[in-house]
């Protein structure tokens, strides 16, 4: 076999930027997803931060209406691509495979492809600031994305790394499916899945499913730019609202995919501190599920206010209520959880605990424009808004950090500070509330979102002061929160294995775990399965520390390849020749890089995971 | 250990799985349910814009049903010798799977020849026609297709309305992309599913000569040849259902 790869040997690097550059540890690529995503979670808090001061008085001039276009739209897409969802991804790839009792991922080169992937379209999306960034809604309606319209190359490069973003979430998604189903330790069945595997799977095929449609819609919007196609050319009886269905049949199931791994979290975080085991499992398993099948269902509530007749705007009406119940199910499992059990109140529970409270704020005005009739007043205010911030801020970003918090002690080996969690927890909440909160009050009273000024005396001034104030506090928050992790991480006081008595396999091995996770693969025999061998349920007992080390020699682990990393190059050079296609000679960037991405897949695909001749040198 | 058995490229009996199927033929499902949804929007975006064209060509006035039938049929053909290609390699007849491996890739690229050839008359598409014909149709009140009585309207009358005797029409009357929601939608749709198609060739190709290689394709080894036979259905059954969908509602009246 290895006479058929490549002539290039196989990397082999310890440790420094090679390695980083190389390695397909599952662990390893979570960091990584986790801090590229971290970084954009702050590049769009830039952004918003921006586009707040410039709404603190009426009629301020610190930002142009057209940059303040291009803020709010790089703020939504930035948030929801390149923050939201890979902090998701992050803690997939660190989290499955040790909660299963697995040594990786089933594709631990595709698994590193889609990291690189991810930075590449990242990457393409925030640069293109330079030049002028799209400004035409993270929902890009048609036609402000005409050429016509915006003839500038913001919108390109907004289609074109979404479109890369695309490849990212798929190739990770496959990934965690084929892992989550194939890669479970002895005795781990379905049901026996901690609740944050269960909700990745349904994430997963949520997202496998979802970005297909976003992904024609995007071929579609290409093709009516580059090659004069019709698609949204009302001129030539193309429909405008063919664009707006297209979106948000991917556009609801992904709310979903945001905010389901964020319920997972919390569904880990309360059984732990609470010290009782999660209220419902199987409700709450169900209630995921029935979530991610309703998600399909209530796409045109988003276009209440497009006239789609009656009929239509009944039947979304219902079955976007309808999903409130499922949802409702959840935090009901979660009260149960809590109720009557021996709470220890820490960062992560505070988080997970100010979870539930926010996102049933979100959750209830959510319900108020469920209401077909009502939305018509609320449709285009900053009511939304306010209400997307409940839920994915109050909801997605806390259970995020929730889990940060939670697993720290995992991923570094090290304790960070509780006090300085609690200040940040502190921080956030009061943050959040006095931001976000006031958008309900100028919503009502009619501010239009999307505005880059308002006149004096429509009674939005005090508000719209409050609320920048806010911004303010969040960011006193992240800096308490950047200083703790960095701080911790470096002389932080080391982290024993399981820090929090917690009750799923990844805390019955070291902090941090070893390159090959479990020295032994674990026979799982319940749920919560390490909390009952704690507590001599099992009748094993397994040690911590995880074995000697001379078992280490006898585990194959998947090597070290350059090729995802090459295949990625290729595909964010081709993604720079699509959008500047007519540089030099037409197309030939693009098929340059198309043509880099090839080799790396044939190379990566002849190239086996284990070479047999590196195995024997042990 | 789960490990060793999930790296070798080999397809054994029974995977060391948790549930004892493959985790690459369990991604390829994965793709193809993925891939449907891709399809499926496609197919919907056609079908929203069904009969919303403002100007012609129209389906009616371009298809030639007999010869996409043929294209359709080699197509279906490709996949009975993909399965005979599979079965002669389980069976350890290297020659035989060799000779229907070529078979199937021949005849996707017969299909992908037919489509060039379908794009190209499409888009340079003439109509013909007497005068006197269209006109006995028009009284006799047969069906004219929308592309001869529009030409008919504009060429075949005089300035008093009455038929120009001995006319006939000859005029290009070709479908791009850029002609109406028709083309736009059909040349993404079918162009999709014939890139398809075209990946699929190079798949089988590259599984051929590397099939020369000692030892990579073996009656053993045979995962890499399931994995491309089940993208080859895949796209196949797609292909039926623009076939049905595209060409025959789209000429046969009453769909």
């Amino acid at each position: 076999m290895s006479t058929l790869s490549l002539a290039i040997p196989r990397p082999v690097h310890p440790s420094g930027l090679w390695n980083w550059l190389t390695t397909i540890d599952h662990k390893k690529i979570g960091v990584l997803y986790g801090v590229t995503a971290f970084i954009m979670f702050l590049s769009g808090g830039v952004e918003a931060t921006l586009m707040r001061i410039q709404l603190t008085k009426p009629e301020l001039d610190i930002v142009s209406a057209a940059v303040y276009n291009q803020l709010f739209t790089m703020h939504g897409t930035t948030m929801i691509f390149l923050a939201i969802m890979p902090l998701g991804a992050a803690f997939f790839n660190f989290v499955i495979p040790l909660q299963i009792g697995a040594r990786d991922v089933a594709f631990p080169r595709l698994n590193a492809f889609s990291y690189w992937t991810f930075l590449a379209g990242a990457i393409m999306l925030k640069l293109s600031w330079i030049g002028g960034a799209t400004d035409a809604g993270w929902f890009g309606y048609a036609p402000l994305t005409s050429v016509d319209q915006n003839p500038g190359k913001g919108i390109d490069f907004w289609i074109i790394s979404l479109q890369v973003l695309g490849v990212a979430s798929l190739a990770a998604s496959f990934n965690f499916i084929v892992t989550i189903i194939n890669m479970r330790a002895p005795g781990m069945t379905m049901m026996r899945l901690p609740l944050f595997t269960w909700m990745t799977f349904i994430t997963a095929i949520l997202l496998i499913l979802a970005f297909p449609v976003i992904t024609v819609a995007l071929i579609e919007l290409t093709f009516d730019r580059y090659f004069d196609f019709n698609f949204f050319n009302v001129a030539r009886g193309g429909s405008v609202v063919l664009w707006q269905h297209l979106f948000w049949v991917f556009g609801h199931p992904e709310v979903y995919i945001l905010i389901l791994p964020a319920m997972g979290i919390v569904s880990e975080v309360l059984p732990v501190f609470s010290k009782k085991p999660l209220f419902g499992y199987t409700t709450v398993v169900l209630a995921g599920a029935i979530i991610a099948v309703m998600g399909w269902m209530v796409w045109s509530h988003h276009m209440f206010t497009v006239g789609l007749g009656p009929v239509a705007n009944a039947v979304f009406t219902i079955t976007t209520m309808l999903i409130a119940v499922p949802t409702g199910i959840k935090v009901f499992n979660w009260i149960g959880t809590i109720w009557g059990g021996s709470i220890r109140i820490n960062t992560p529970m505070a988080f997970s605990l100010g979870f539930i409270a926010m996102f049933l704020i979100g959750g209830i005005s959510g319900v108020m424009h469920a209401v077909s009739a009502s939305d018509a007043q609320q449709q285009d205010t900053y009511f939304i808004p306010a209400h997307i911030h409940y839920v994915l801020f109050g909801g997605a970003i806390m259970a995020l950090t929730s889990g940060i918090y939670y697993w720290f002690p995992k991923f570094s080996g090290k304790m960070f500070d509780e006090k300085m969690g609690m200040l940040h927890f502190w921080l956030m909440m009061i943050g959040q509330n006095v931001t976000f909160f006031p958008m309900h009050f100028v919503g009502l009273d009619g501010m239009p979102r999307r505005i880059y000024t308002y006149a004096e005396g429509m009674g939005w001034d005090l508000w719209n002061l409050v609320a920048t104030l806010g911004v303010f506090i969040l960011i006193a928050g992240f800096l308490v929160f950047i200083l703790n992790m960095v701080k911790s991480w470096k002389s932080g006081p080391d982290a024993p294995g399981d820090p929090w008595d917690g009750r799923t396999l990844e805390w019955s091995i070291p902090s941090p775990p070893p390159e090959y996770n479990f020295s032994e693969i674990p026979v799982v025999k319940s749920l919560d399965d390490w909390w009952n061998t704690k507590q001599g349920g099992n009748g094993k007992a397994v040690p911590v520390s995880g074995g000697s080390g001379d078992e280490e020699h006898d585990i194959h682990l998947p090597q070290p390849s350059y090729w995802p990393l090459v295949t990625a190059i290729g595909l964010f050079i081709a993604a720079y020749g699509v959008v500047f296609n007519q540089l030099v000679v037409p197309w030939a960037i693009a098929i340059i890089g198309t043509f880099i991405g090839f080799v790396g897949v044939y190379a990566w695909s002849l190239e086996p995971v284990n070479d047999p001749d590196e195995d024997s040198a042990h | 250990m789960a490990q060793e058995h999930t790296s070798t490229a080999g397809h054994e009996e029974h995977e060391d799985t948790t549930t004892g199927l493959n985790h690459r033929k369990m991604l390829m499902w994965a793709f193809l349910g993925s891939d449907c949804m891709f399809f499926g929007s496609l197919i919907a975006t056609y079908l929203v814009y069904q009969g919303k064209s403002l100007t012609g060509p129209l389906p009616i006035d371009v298809f030639d049903i007999p010869v996409t039938s043929v294209s359709t049929f080699v197509l279906l053909m490709s996949s009975m010798s993909m399965v005979l290609a599979y079965s002669a390699l389980t069976r350890g007849n290297m020659k035989g799977f060799r000779i229907w491996m070529v078979s199937t890739a021949i005849m996707g690229a017969t299909f992908i020849g037919f489509q060039v050839y379908e794009f190209s008359s499409f888009s340079t598409h003439h109509i013909h026609f007497e005068c006197s014909e269209v006109a006995e149709k028009i009284e006799h009140g047969d069906y004219v297709k929308a592309g001869h009585d529009h030409f008919f309207q504009k060429e075949c009358l005089d300035s008093n309305g009455l038929l120009k005797a001995d006319h006939h029409v000859d005029e290009e009357y070709g479908l791009k992309p850029q002609t109406n929601l028709f083309g736009t939608t059909f040349f993404t749709l079918t162009g999709f599913h014939g890139a398809h198609v075209t990946l699929g060739v190079v798949w089988l190709l590259s599984i051929f000569f590397l099939s020369f290689k000692k030892g990579v394709i073996t009656r053993e080894k045979n995962l890499d040849v399931d994995l491309a036979a089940l993208y080859w259905h895949f796209v196949d059954v797609v292909w039926i259902v623009i076939f049905t969908v595209v060409y025959l509602f789209g000429v046969f009246e009453g769909f």
